[in-house]
C-alpha cells in the first residue's frame, strides 16, 4: 500500500508541477499576482508530495519490502541499517527521486525565502523551476518508476554492491545532487532575467547565495567522492579523470566561474550578458552529467544501468534545457544594457582572467569527455585518460592560481601592476621559503612538484596576507587588527578561507602526485618491508565472519627508527550474497602524509601474501584543503549581505575596504 | 578609463586568445596522449607497434596465474576469436575474474605478450565496457542476458 501512496504522491508531484510552470508564467506576463501568486503556493505542494513519495520509498527500503522490484535490486534484509537508508539513491530510480526532491526543494526555498524579489521575476524563476520539474518527473514516472512492484515477491533482495557500502559514498550523492541541482536556480534566474529582459547589480546579488549553496555542496560532493576512491579502491588514486568524474568537475569548474562573475554584476553591474550565459551553461553541464551517467554512452567505471531508452530520454531533457535557454539568449541578451567601465589590470579585469581559465578549463575537459563518443561515430576507437589531462592541467592552472592571490589585492576599476606586488612582497618570500623547503626535503626532481608546491604557496598565504593587510597585521596594535579582524564582513572571510583552501588542496595533489612511494612485494607472516622510514611486520592473517561479508584480515605493526608508532589493519572482503570482492586498504596518517597498506591474494606456491604498501606525501590536505572551502563558502553564505531576505534594492554601504572611494 | 568599443575588442582579443590557446592544447595532447582501443582481434591483424593502447575482451577460464615473481599476474583476455596474453604488475581490481570483462592499457612487447599498465574493470558487475561489448558483437559471440546477470559467461 504504501509504495502506492509513493508512486501516487509522484503523479500528483507532476501535476503540481505543471502547475507551478504554467500558472506564474502566464501571470507573470499578464501581471496578474493571484496568478502569479499560485506558483509559490504550487513549489510548496510539490515539495510536500514529493517528500511523501521519497519517504515512501525509503520505507520501502527500512522495512526490506522485498515485494518492490527496486528493493529487490538493490537491498538484502542482512545489509546494515545505514546502507538500506542509503541504499535509497544507490541505484538509478532512487537517485533519479533524490535528484527531482532537491529540485523541489530548492523551488520552495525560492518560493519561501525570496520576499524581495520583484514578483514578476520570481514568478518566472518559479515557473522555469516548475518546467524542470516537469521534465524530470515525466522523465522518472515514464522510464524509471521507483515503486515497480515484483510478483511473487522473493525472500530476499540483490544486496548493494560492496562497494557503495561505505559511510563515504551514502552521503556523497546527496551533496553531489545539491550541487548539480542547486545551479538550476542559477539557471532559473538567468531564463526569468532574459524574459524580464533586465539585469541588474540586484539580480546579481540574489542569484549568487543560490550559486553558493549549489557550489559548496557540489565541492563537498566531490571531495567525498574522490576520498572514498582514494581508501576504498585499493591503490589510493584519489582523481582518475573518469568520465564521471568529469561530469561532477565540469558543473564544478563553471559554476566557480559564475560565482565570480556574479560578483562583477553586483559590484560592478558588467559582465552581465556573460554572466547569463554562464548560468545556463553551467546547469547545462549538470545536466550533461547526468546524461552521461545514466545512458552508458561512455565506458565509465561508474556508469548506472546501460538502458539507451533513458540515454534517449535524458538527452531530450538536456537539448530541451540548453537548447531553449540559449535560443532565450541569442533572442534576448541584446536587450540588456552594458554595464560598468573597467580598465584591463582591476579586480574586474581578474575575474575576467578567472572567467576565462575556468571556461577554458570547463571546455577542455568537455572535449576530453566527449571525444571518444564523437570518433566513435567515425569508426575510431580511443580512450582519453590521464595522459591529456596532465598535459594540460599545468598550462591552465598556473595562470589561474596566480591571478586567484593577486586578484583580491586589486582595487575595483583600475590596478596598478607595482603597487599590487609591492604589497605582496610577503607572499613572494613565503613562497620562495616554501620552495626550498621542499627541495630541501625532497631534492630538485621532479621540477614541477616544485612549481607546484610553489603554486600552491602562493594561493594560501596569499590568501592569508590579503586578511592580514585588511587588518593592517603589525602595524598597529594587535587589539586594533582583532577588531577590525572582527568588523570584516564575512563574505571578505569567506574568500580567503575558500582561496587558502584551494592552496592547501593543490599542496596535497602536488604532493601525493610527485613524491608517491611504493612498493610491491610478498610477504609471509613475521616478514619485514620498509618504505619511506617506516618498517612494517606482518603478525598475522585471520579469517572472520563479520554481518553481511567475509574477512580476511592482515595485522601489521609499524615502527619508525625502532620505535613502535601504529598497529595497522588491512582487510579483503567477500560479499556473498553480491558475489563480490573488496579490498580495504589500511591508512595510517600524520597529517603531513599517508602510510597506505593494500593486503592482496595468498601467493600459492611460496606462501605469503602479496602486499603493496604506498606512502602519500602531503595526500590529507587535499581534503582538508576541500573542507576549508566548504567553510569558506558557508562563511560567505552567512554574511548578511547576501541574505536572500535582506531589503532594499540598493547596494547597502559596504566597508571602505571592499569598495574604494570612487 | 576606456571606451565602451576598445572595451568590447579588448574582451573579444582576450576570449580569441582564450580560444586559440585551448584548441592548441587540446590538438597537442590529443597527438601525444590518447590511446586507440584494439579488440584481440586487431591485434593480430594490424599491430599497433610501440603505441599506448587499449585492449579489452573477457578473462578467458583457467588462464590467471600468478608470475613468479609473486606479484605480477598473467592472463589471456579473448574475443572468442583471437585472444592475447597480458602481463601485469598493477593491482587488480576487486571485480577483475574470470569471464568478466575488463580493459587494459599499455603496450605490446616484442614477445607477443601484452604489459598492462592499467587494468580495469566495473564497480558494478553487471556491466560489461561498452569497447568489450562492441568487440564481442563485432565476432559474433554477444549474449545479451537480462539485467541482474553477468551478460557473459565463460565455459558457457
Amino acid at each position: 500500500m504504501i509504495p502506492e501512496i509513493g508512486h501516487y504522491a509522484l503523479v500528483l508531484a507532476l501535476l503540481l508541477a505543471v502547475a507551478q510552470s504554467v500558472m506564474p508564467l502566464v501571470g507573470a506576463a499578464r501581471r496578474d499576482v493571484a496568478w502569479m501568486e499560485t506558483g509559490r503556493m504550487a513549489a510548496f505542494a510539490q515539495l510536500a508530495a514529493i517528500t511523501i513519495s521519497f519517504a515512501a520509498l525509503m520505507q520501502a527500503h527500512v522495512v526490506s519490502d522485498f515485494s518492490v522490484q527496486n528493493v529487490v535490486n538493490n537491498s538484502h534484509s542482512l545489509k546494515p541499517m545505514l546502507y538500506k537508508v542509503a541504499g535509497v539513491w544507490g541505484n538509478h530510480e532512487g537517485s533519479m527521486l533524490l535528484w527531482v526532491f532537491m529540485l523541489a526543494l530548492f523551488g520552495a526555498a525560492v518560493a519561501g525565502f525570496g520576499r524581495n524579489i520583484p514578483p514578476t521575476l520570481k514568478a518566472r524563476v518559479l515557473g522555469v523551476q516548475g518546467l524542470i520539474g516537469v521534465g524530470f518527473l515525466l522523465f522518472i514516472l515514464v522510464t524509471s518508476n521507483p515503486f515497480a512492484r515484483v510478483y511473487p515477491a522473493p525472500f530476499d533482495g540483490n544486496d548493494l554492491n560492496p562497494l557503495l557500502q561505505d559511510p563515504g559514498l551514502a552521503f556523497h550523492p546527496p551533496f553531489l545532487y545539491l550541487g548539480y541541482v542547486g545551479f538550476s536556480v542559477a539557471f532559473s534566474f538567468a531564463v526569468g532575467a532574459l524574459i524580464e529582459g533586465r539585469v541588474d547589480p540586484a539580480w546579481g546579488r540574489w542569484v549568487r547565495p543560490w550559486t553558493l549553496v549549489a557550489w559548496t555542496s557540489l565541492t563537498m560532493g566531490i571531495a567525498m567522492g574522490s576520498w572514498w576512491a582514494y581508501y576504498e579502491l585499493g591503490w589510493g588514486g584519489w582523481w582518475m579523470w573518469d568520465p564521471v568524474e568529469n561530469a561532477s568537475l565540469m558543473p564544478w569548474l563553471a559554476g566557480t566561474a559564475l560565482l565570480h562573475s556574479a560578483i562583477v554584476v553586483e559590484k560592478r553591474d558588467a559582465l552581465k550578458t556573460w554572466t547569463i550565459l554562464l548560468a545556463i551553461l553551467t546547469f547545462s553541464l549538470s545536466l550533461l552529467g547526468t546524461f552521461l551517467v545514466r545512458s552508458g554512452v561512455l565506458t565509465s567505471v561508474h556508469a548506472f544501468a546501460v538502458d539507451p531508452q533513458r540515454g534517449v530520454a535524458v538527452l531530450g531533457l538536456l537539448i530541451l534545457a540548453t537548447g531553449g535557454g540559449l535560443l532565450l539568449f541569442a533572442l534576448r541578451a541584446h536587450a540588456l544594457k552594458i554595464g560598468g567601465l573597467f580598465a584591463p589590470l582591476s579586480r574586474e579585469g581578474a575575474l575576467v582572467m578567472n572567467n576565462l581559465l575556468l571556461s577554458v578549463s570547463a571546455a577542455v575537459v568537455l572535449i576530453g569527455t566527449l571525444m571518444p563518443l564523437l570518433l566513435d561515430a567515425f569508426g575510431h576507437k580511443i580512450s582519453v585518460g590521464a595522459p591529456y589531462y596532465n598535459f594540460i592541467t599545468p598550462f591552465l592552472t598556473i595562470p589561474l592560481i596566480l591571478v586567484m592571490a593577486l586578484g583580491p589585492f586589486m582595487p575595483w576599476k583600475r590596478a596598478d601592476l607595482p603597487g599590487v606586488l609591492s604589497r605582496m612582497w610577503v607572499v613572494a618570500l613565503l613562497t620562495l621559503v616554501s620552495v626550498m623547503l621542499a627541495l630541501w626535503l625532497a631534492g630538485v626532481k621532479p621540477v614541477m612538484a616544485l612549481v607546484g608546491i610553489a603554486m600552491a604557496a602562493w594561493a594560501g598565504f596569499g590568501a592569508l596576507w590579503e586578511v592580514a593587510e585588511r587588518v593592517k597585521l603589525f602595524r598597529v596594535p594587535l587589539a586594533d587588527s582583532l577588531s577590525r579582524a572582527r568588523g570584516l564582513p564575512l563574505g571578505a572571510w569567506g574568500t580567503s578561507v575558500a582561496h587558502a583552501g584551494m592552496g592547501i588542496a593543490i599542496a596535497g595533489m602536488v604532493g601525493t602526485t610527485f613524491w608517491l612511494a611504493e612498493d610491491v612485494r610478498v610477504m609471509k607472516l613475521g616478514d619485514k618491508a620498509s618504505i619511506a622510514g617506516y618498517e612494517l611486520v606482518l603478525d598475522k592473517v585471520e579469517d572472520l565472519n563479520v554481518a553481511n561479508y567475509r574477512t580476511e584480515m592482515g595485522h601489521f605493526s609499524v615502527s619508525r627508527d625502532g620505535a613502535p608508532i601504529a598497529r595497522m589493519k588491512a582487510e579483503r572482503r567477500w560479499y556473498p550474497v553480491a558475489k563480490m570482492q573488496t579490498t580495504e586498504a589500511a591508512i595510517y596518517t600524520t597529517f603531513y602524509s599517508d602510510l597506505y597498506v593494500v593486503l592482496g591474494e595468498e601467493n600459492g606456491a611460496g606462501g605469503g601474501w602479496v602486499v603493496r604498501l604506498y606512502h602519500h606525501p602531503l595526500v590529507p590536505w587535499i581534503w582538508i584543503g576541500s573542507l576549508i572551502m566548504v567553510l569558506g563558502g558557508c562563511l560567505s553564505l552567512s554574511d548578511r549581505r547576501l541574505r536572500v531576505g535582506v531589503p532594499s534594492r540598493r547596494a547597502a554601504p559596504v566597508s571602505p575596504a571592499l569598495q574604494p572611494a570612487e | 578609463m576606456m571606451t565602451r568599443k576598445k572595451r568590447r575588442l579588448y574582451m573579444l582579443l582576450l576570449a580569441l586568445a582564450g580560444l586559440g590557446t585551448a584548441t592548441a592544447l587540446t590538438l597537442t595532447a590529443f597527438e601525444e596522449n590518447v590511446a586507440f582501443f584494439f579488440s584481440p582481434s586487431d591485434l593480430a591483424t594490424k599491430p599497433p607497434g610501440d603505441k599506448r593502447v587499449r585492449v579489452g575482451g573477457l578473462v578467458e577460464g583457467g588462464s590467471v596465474v600468478k608470475v613468479d615473481d609473486g606479484v605480477s599476474t598473467r592472463f589471456t583476455i579473448t574475443d572468442t576469436a583471437h585472444s592475447v596474453t597480458i602481463t601485469t604488475d598493477r593491482p587488480l581490481p576487486d571485480l577483475f575474474r574470470e569471464g568478466q570483462g575488463v580493459l587494459v592499457e599499455g603496450r605490446m612487447g616484442s614477445d607477443g605478450v601484452f604489459v598492462a599498465s592499467e587494468v580495469l574493470a566495473k564497480h558494478d558487475e553487471k556491466y560489461m565496457p561498452k569497447e568489450v561489448a562492441d568487440a564481442l558483437k563485432a565476432s559474433g559471440q554477444f549474449k545479451p542476458e537480462l539485467p541482474g546477470k553477468p551478460v557473459y559467461e565463460a565455459g558457457k
